[in-house]
């Protein structure tokens, strides 16, 4: 039911961990639905410059969050931002449809990471 | 690459035995058992031997069998079969909160169609209070239908009990038996019960033919209005093969039953004491004695069920979860939940449920496999250093998904 790509990131999942003195953490999902991905980010000069994930949930959970992980590395603040749900889903080749809404939150762990970062830097 | 099945609660393999009491039914005896010529002699035949069969299985007459198409369908002809026949008489309708979807989304049909429906508790092991269902019952109380074995944990109900209570009170008992079938004796007398249900594919006969047992006497508003058949209470021409089948697969489980669970017995305990001696946080759900011999459902906390059947898979063992990955729904598995289970621990559930085909070196091979698998995963999961780090589980707000 998985794309091959899918089973490629749940496999080896790129980034596995947690950032360092991370510049930003975003954490989404509710284990009560199956899904908890929690996202650190390491920032220089408005540069995405490190990023790791921690997933508790099913194969297209933890493939999404692999790959939001390599699109975001080395990009922009501005390019992460416009990085969504449905470009990760994409970038995978596709989620069967029950996955698309209940599992598909990396880019949202990506952008509560942003905004947890922004929040930081104001304060 | 090596092969494993251990999800027989799920389906089976059809049986060498069973697979050639159908045969000819699939080549040459291809006729209608309801015609009156020579093409029809051999199938007729053949549904009538199949009835004698499955009645020597119940303990039952064979006008209180009727043949379906499967399980799902002799659940829905009991619940809404009684219902509707009964239906001056009262609206009210006992079951359980762990049954098979088969009865319980029967059941929350027919409370779209004025019936009153008490889902019953059960406790932390699975089991039921009988004093409960004793309390719940109603003047209007017209049905009530229990299942004999749990489809996820094997939990056993004690039905002749239930069916005792029933009788006293004047109300039709039916059981969806259809885990129990092959597992369990089921002699309809002693378990009390006016209607039983059983499917064939869970005991190593094909899928798309089930059987439902009503007692004689017992009223029943037909779902399939048709022909003549099945003494007009389902109409449609039978699937002589997968009768066929059926009976013969009565058969053989009931000749195999005794020594098959003694041995799968042995195995599922090894496996579940071997998962427990080696891997961390491991819970086992259902009731530890009153279970059917071949089936462990076990959490692996902080790691979700889907996750760990990717990896088995992958490895080639076929199981299942109560994780709502697996489902297609987003709610994890009613019965774990209804347990007493946190949605988070039962999205962790695995069911092993072994069956013919399995041997000790099966377990092994999991045994070895498995520790690694739910390490690698912990070590990604956010919950598992939570738990590391304040030494238990994370408590995470209640809402729905």
């Amino acid at each position: 039911m998985y794309s091959d790509k899918v089973m490629d990131h749940f496999t080896n999942p790129r980034n596995v961990g947690e950032v360092p003195d991370a510049d930003g953490v975003g954490t989404v999902g509710n284990p009560a639905c199956g899904d908890i991905m929690k996202l650190t980010i390491k920032v220089e000069g408005g540069v995405i410059k490190d990023v790791k994930f921690k997933t508790f949930g099913c194969g297209a959970a933890i493939a999404t969050s692999s790959m939001v992980t390599e699109l975001v590395k080395g990009k922009s603040l501005e390019e992460a931002e416009k990085i969504s749900n449905a470009t990760v889903a994409e970038a995978l080749d596709g989620l069967p449809p029950v996955k698309m809404h209940c599992s598909n939150l990396a880019a949202d762990a990506l952008h509560s990471a942003i905004e947890d970062y922004k929040r930081r830097v104001a304060g | 690459m090596k092969k494993i099945y251990m999800d027989h609660n799920a389906t089976t393999p059809v049986h060498p035995e069973v697979f050639e009491e159908m045969l000819p039914f699939l080549k040459d005896e291809w006729g209608n058992p309801s015609s009156i010529h020579w093409a029809a002699r051999a199938p007729r035949k053949a549904i009538d031997d199949a009835r004698e069969k499955v009645c020597a299985f119940l303990n039952c007459s064979p006008v209180e069998v009727i043949f379906t198409s499967c399980g799902s369908e002799s659940d829905n002809l009991a619940i809404k079969g009684v219902a509707l026949a009964k239906k001056s008489k009262g609206n009210h309708i006992i079951t359980t909160r762990v049954e098979h979807p088969a009865v319980l989304n029967t059941c929350k049909y027919l409370e779209k169609e004025g019936f009153d429906v008490t889902y019953l508790d059960v406790d932390s092991e699975g089991l039921l209070s009988l004093d409960r269902l004793r309390e719940a019952i109603t003047p209007k109380t017209i049905l009530i239908t229990i299942m004999y074995v749990n489809n996820e944990t094997g939990v056993i109900f004690p039905i002749g009990d239930i069916g005792k209570i029933a009788k006293e009170r004047d109300i039709t008992f039916h059981t969806d038996a259809v885990q129990a079938a092959g597992k369990l004796p089921l002699d309809v007398k002693s378990l009390n019960c006016d209607l039983l249900s059983i499917s064939g594919h869970k005991l190593y006969a094909p899928k798309g033919v089930g059987a439902l047992y009503a007692k004689r006497g017992v009223r029943l508003v037909p779902l399939i209005h048709g022909g003549h058949h099945e003494r007009n209470r389902r109409g449609g021409t039978e699937n002589v093969a997968g009768i066929a089948g059926l009976g013969r697969a009565v058969e053989v489980a009931a000749r195999d039953m005794e020594k098959e669970n003694e041995r799968l017995k042995k195995l599922r305990d090894r496996l579940h004491k071997g998962l427990v001696e080696r891997v961390p946080h491991v819970k086992l759900n259902g009731h530890p004695e009153k279970r059917v011999a071949n089936t462990l459902n076990i959490s692996f906390e902080f790691v979700e069920g889907e996750s760990l059947l990717l990896n088995l898979d992958m490895l080639g063992v076929a199981a299942s979860s109560g994780s709502a990955c697996t489902s297609g729904s987003l709610e994890p598995s009613h019965v774990l939940l209804a347990l007493g289970l946190t949605p988070e621990v039962s999205h962790g559930s695995v069911r092993f449920s072994m069956g013919k085909s399995n041997t000790e070196e099966d377990i092994d091979y999991i045994l070895e496999k498995m520790p690694p698998i739910v390490e690698r995963m912990r070590s990604m999961s956010p919950l598992w250093d939570e738990a590391a780090k304040k030494g238990g589980a994370i408590a995470f707000e209640k809402k729905s998904c």
